[in-house]
């Protein structure tokens, strides 16, 4: 069965090159690129995980997150939250908001893949 | 060429000793109004009485006739209380100053940079947090280079591409160079701007601060009696800077005319500095006089002064730094200061001599009070500001009074067991 990945990220070129790297890996991808209506796609989409930039219009990842975790079944969806501020509070602040991993901007296409692996792999587990 | 300023360093150094010109006079066997004329030059010195003032005020007489200019001492006092473990020999600080003023003048221009250079790592980091500009044009970058390296990464290890996909990734990486060597170009000048003269930060408070700054705090328009209004504020770009200056001007005007600047200069010459028994003889508040002391010309308090003005949230309205007295680029300072203790305790004069911890932890005297800014009608309570004079500490080991330690701010202040502490600190150990 096809692993789906929701990836929101207003940044187009970086949407792309993590599409073509994830697809090559046998996910299924799907982007978003506007946080105002994020919750409600990853809602509709239900994926395996969600790849999720904190700087969106409309709507700050870090809320997105936070609202996200609100809803119960929600809880154990792995999240990768991508960020070009990689200050210690602001990792406290994501892991607060309910993150599964934290990626600072920019990183390496063997990091993006082996976090995504890593997450996808303590879901099934669990 | 005849030296015209001995006088000039006499009472330069007299300050420094915190002397009265008074008790000089006495214990050279001269009268106070005597030894006034040759402070301001106007009558030469040389011989014994030359070497007599030397000795009271404990320098070689080389250093009145040749000028070791304080702020030469100052700076390389500065620089031996920054050091790391070095221990300098003060006791030779003016001998060195005085067979090797060369080199000495290179010690003091160094730390001089150094201090300078923290002070830009300390408002790049404040910049960074809370200017809206800067983190945007920062994110821009980061995002853009992440774009660049996913893609050009999956160009040079991908074997097998298909055409599309490997010239859709060409066309990506072009225009994410572009973009990056625009928004580079741009976060560039940006910071370039703020450190330049025709700075457009946008920031009215800033604007007014280095207009104040420009002036040295002093203007000989106002305290002559001419009209604020009258002093030109073409370099000052928005109408909000405009306003405000204006506004801080007319305060300045209503302390001068309060405490003319000949009368303040008399009741200094006459005792030590004293805040409240000039509060008392010029009857006023003692907000005024603060304010007023930090506006007074380079000299007449002896040593370098600064000032900071809050208003009841803590918010800063106006600042004059003074030299190694941190203060934040965007507000935030460190709730210790006097200053804000001053609004816990409102109309109560409050003298607080503190150190502030950093790479200098320098010492300062300060002076806080807060007063009702206004009062608006029966029963309802003031709105206070409050104000804080900073006034340089030359020689702490002699003073006994406690010293507070306080911060610049929590991002770049290294006390971490504080109990006051919003927020981690960038400065790691050894910084």
């Amino acid at each position: 069965m096809s692993r789906k990945v929701l990836l929101i990220e207003d940044e187009p070129n970086i949407a792309e090159a993590i599409r073509f790297l994830l697809t090559r890996e046998g996910w299924q991808v799907e982007t978003h690129a506007e946080g105002a209506d994020a919750l409600q796609v990853i809602q509709g989409a239900s994926p395996d995980l969600v790849i999720l930039d904190v700087m969106l219009p409309g709507k700050s990842g870090m809320e997105i997150l936070r609202d996200l975790r609100e809803l119960e079944d929600m809880q154990g969806l792995p999240v990768l939250m991508l960020t070009a501020r990689g200050q210690s509070r602001d990792r406290e602040m994501a892991e607060n908001a309910g993150v599964s991993r934290f990626m600072t901007k920019p990183f390496s296409n063997t990091e993006m893949l082996t976090a995504v692996r890593d997450l996808h792999a303590q879901a099934t587990q669990s | 060429m005849r030296d015209t300023l001995t006088g000039s360093r006499i009472r330069e150094r007299r300050q420094i000793a915190g002397m009265r010109q008074a008790e000089l006079a006495r214990r050279v066997g001269i009268s106070a109004s005597y030894l006034n004329l040759i402070e301001h030059n106007r009558r030469r010195i040389g011989g014994k009485l030359l070497v007599d003032i030397a000795t009271v005020l404990a320098v070689e007489p080389s250093v009145l006739t040749q000028g070791i200019e304080a702020t030469l001492i100052a700076a390389l006092r500065e620089a031996a209380a920054d050091a790391v473990g070095q221990q300098a020999e003060l006791d030779g600080l003016e001998e060195f100053a005085g067979r090797f003023p060369g080199w000495a003048g290179v010690l003091a221009q160094m730390h001089r940079r150094v201090v300078s250079l923290e002070r830009t790592v300390e408002t790049l980091s404040d910049r960074l947090t809370h200017d809206p500009h800067l983190a945007a044009s920062m994110h821009e970058v980061l995002s853009t280079a992440a774009a660049i390296r996913s893609t050009a990464a999956i160009l040079a290890d991908t074997q097998e591409i298909e055409p599309e996909w490997r010239d859709r990734f060409h066309s990506n990486l072009h225009q994410d160079a572009e973009r990056l060597a625009d928004s580079s170009k741009s976060l560039v000048a940006y910071l370039d701007e703020s450190d330049s003269a025709g700075d457009h930060r946008g920031v009215p408070l800033e604007d007014v601060e280095a207009f104040f700054d420009a002036n040295g705090h002093h203007f000989p328009l106002i305290e002559q009696g001419g009209p604020g209004a009258e002093i030109d504020l073409s370099d000052l770009d928005s109408a909000t800077a405009k306003s405000l200056t204006r506004d801080f001007l007319d305060i300045y005007a209503a302390d001068a005319r309060a405490m003319p600047l000949e009368d303040v200069q008399a009741a200094l010459a006459e005792s030590a500095l004293n805040p409240l028994q000039l509060a008392s003889r010029f009857s006023v508040d003692l907000a005024t006089v603060l304010r007023r002391l930090a506006a007074l010309p380079d000299g007449y308090l002896g040593r370098p002064t600064g000032l900071v003005v809050c208003d009841a949230s803590g918010s800063i309205l106006f600042s004059k730094s003074a030299p190694g007295f941190a203060m934040p680029r965007f507000g935030e300072a460190c709730p210790l200061w006097p200053l804000f203790q001053a609004l816990n305790r409102p109309l109560v004069p409050i003298r607080q001599r503190i150190v502030q911890l950093g790479r200098t932890a320098a010492v300062f005297d300060c002076y806080a009070y807060a007063w009702p800014q206004f009062v608006s009608g029966y029963d309802e309570g003031p709105v206070y500001r409050s104000v804080m004079l900073v006034r340089s500490v030359e020689d702490v080991a002699q003073d006994e009074q406690a010293v507070a330690r306080v911060g610049p701010s929590c991002r770049v202040c290294p006390h971490s067991d504080c109990k006051s502490r919003r927020e981690p600190s960038i400065l790691s150990e050894g910084f």
